[in-house]
């Protein structure tokens, strides 16, 4: 068994001198802070990369910045589902004996530590060298070809992919963290500039700084407690070109795996945790995961119910869309949310009910995804 | 095994595919092996040309000065009739399910593939 004892985020948005390192010690200092956890305590570190200071062994450099000396560590590279997948492998560590305490750790000043074109022209290279990257695509580019596919087989529309980033704004506007507290409205998100059609500048994430990091523990340290029940992932490509049909990505495996692995059902799920790079991806996935039927997800915004007062509460704190994304630490906003919510510490964006949690990341173009289920323990 | 063939990744205008002989499996990417059985030396073959728009994406927003100059470029996925999908450029009004049909234009420095509809 495996708990998650400690959380830690910044505020995502500009954090002007500050370096990844920073980002990262910020973090994980709450995050120690939370689980109640000295430095000592701690024996595993998994880390996250940063574009803007790459290298090789970047779990090993944290660890002596921040004055660890672990019996595990390393990085871990999957793209978008990194922070996802770095919990999974803490879950292992900790319920095999190998650790008793992992931090999970990331942070990037992916805003102010590089140009945007050098983060979009960076992020580019997930496409294949030879056969992607020389046609001049962009990460916008690879899911606006989801996009375009994903509206013609299932009737979507542009104004019904505009809901998402609607929804993901007003969700921020509650959270003092966010990058962007100004209310959005369908009509802004389609008068917003054409980036890689069917997706504007509104569908898109921001590049943001950040950091983020939790501790997993084999022990729990507090009151409240949130365990990890159970979580699986799924890989079915690197590149867009070589992707299966839409009714075959890796989402829909992930899930079935992680209620196999865990005995739940989706019917069981009060919370909602969704990687949401793009406005179609958080669309695509809400329905691969079985949240919403076959290009029922925009209606079922309309409706409120992924809305904080809603049968399906989303993204609470705002999302990859509009609390920010620095990288890696982007979807770990996601599950410190999450813990947040299951622990009744989420103030005004408390939910009734987030007893159960299903998180899910995504890496690369829909290439790589983790289905995580939380569940709060009292 | 065979020489590659050139294709437009080596500056040719040409587009190339692979073939399984144990298994039948078609493959767009080159490699020294069939990736679904294993089994070396697929067969290379340059393709027709021919194909049907799977998705498209028109790029208003490129990120280097080079491909810059060409925005707004129109990037595509392109179902082969030889059974394999590529990502090329294309018109900038195709629509998926149009028959399309290859040529190769200059762009940011190479070659690459353009579909245009076929008649």
């Amino acid at each position: 068994m495996s708990f998650i004892t400690g959380v830690g985020l910044t505020p995502f948005g500009k954090h002007e001198g500050s370096s990844s390192l920073d980002l990262m010690s910020k973090a994980a200092q709450a995050a120690l802070d939370d689980a109640g956890l000295k430095r000592a305590e701690i024996d595993g570190i998994l880390c996250g990369y940063s574009t803007v200071s790459p290298h090789i062994m970047l779990a090993t450099v944290f660890a002596e910045h921040f004055g660890i000396r672990p019996s595990y560590a390393h990085a871990v590279q999957v793209g978008g589902a990194t922070g996802l997948a770095m919990t999974m492998l803490a879950h292992h560590l900790v319920v095999a004996g190998i650790c008793r305490n992992v931090l999970v750790v990331a942070g990037e000043n992916r805003l102010t530590g590089q140009s945007r074109d050098a983060s979009i022209q960076a992020l580019a290279q997930v496409g294949h060298p030879d056969y992607e990257v020389p046609l001049g695509p962009t990460i916008p580019a690879y899911y606006g070809l989801v996009a375009t596919r994903y509206m013609h087989e299932y009737g979507v529309t542009e104004e019904d992919l505009a809901e998402f980033a609607v929804l993901m704004r007003a969700h921020a506007c509650t959270h003092p963290g966010a990058q962007f507290h100004d209310p959005i409205t369908v009509a802004d998100v389609m008068a917003s500039k054409p980036v890689a059609m069917p997706l504007k500048l509104l569908d898109c994430c921001p590049v943001s700084d950040g950091g983020a990091a939790f501790v997993i523990s084999r022990e729990r340290t507090g009151e409240a407690g949130v365990r990890i029940r159970g979580c699986a992932q799924a890989h079915t490509h690197q590149h867009v070109t070589a992707a299966p049909g839409l009714s075959e990505l890796g989402a829909e495996i992930s899930i079935v795996r992680a209620r196999e692995a865990t005995g739940l059902a989706t019917s069981d799920v009060r919370y909602a945790a969704i990687y949401d790079s793009f406005t179609i991806t958080l669309a695509m996935l809400l329905e691969d995961l079985g949240l919403a039927g076959r290009g029922e997800a925009a209606a079922r915004v309309r409706a409120g119910h992924f809305s904080r007062d809603g049968a399906m509460p989303l993204n609470t704190h705002g999302g990859l869309l509009s609390y920010g994304h620095c990288g890696v630490g982007g979807a770990m906003a996601h599950l410190v949310e999450a813990h947040l919510q299951m622990t009744g510490r989420a103030a005004n964006r408390q939910v009734r009910d987030a007893s159960i949690a299903l998180l899910h990341g995504d890496g690369g173009v829909l290439s790589s995804h983790v289905s995580m289920f939380l569940e709060q323990v009292r | 095994m065979s020489e590659r063939l050139a294709d437009w990744t080596r500056g040719e205008e040409a587009i190339t595919y692979q073939t399984c002989a144990a298994c039948g499996h078609v493959q767009y990417f080159h490699r020294a092996f069939c990736a679904a059985c294993g089994t070396a030396g697929p067969r290379e073959a340059r393709a027709s040309g021919k194909g049907t728009v799977y998705a498209t994406s028109l790029v208003c927003r490129a990120a280097t000065p080079e491909t810059r100059a060409h925005v707004p470029y129109n990037i595509l996925l392109v179902d082969c009739a030889e059974g394999f999908r590529m990502m090329a450029h294309g018109e900038n009004d195709l629509g998926i399910g149009d028959a399309v049909k290859a040529s190769f234009r200059p762009f940011a420095g190479k070659l690459v593939p353009f579909f245009t509809k076929s008649a």
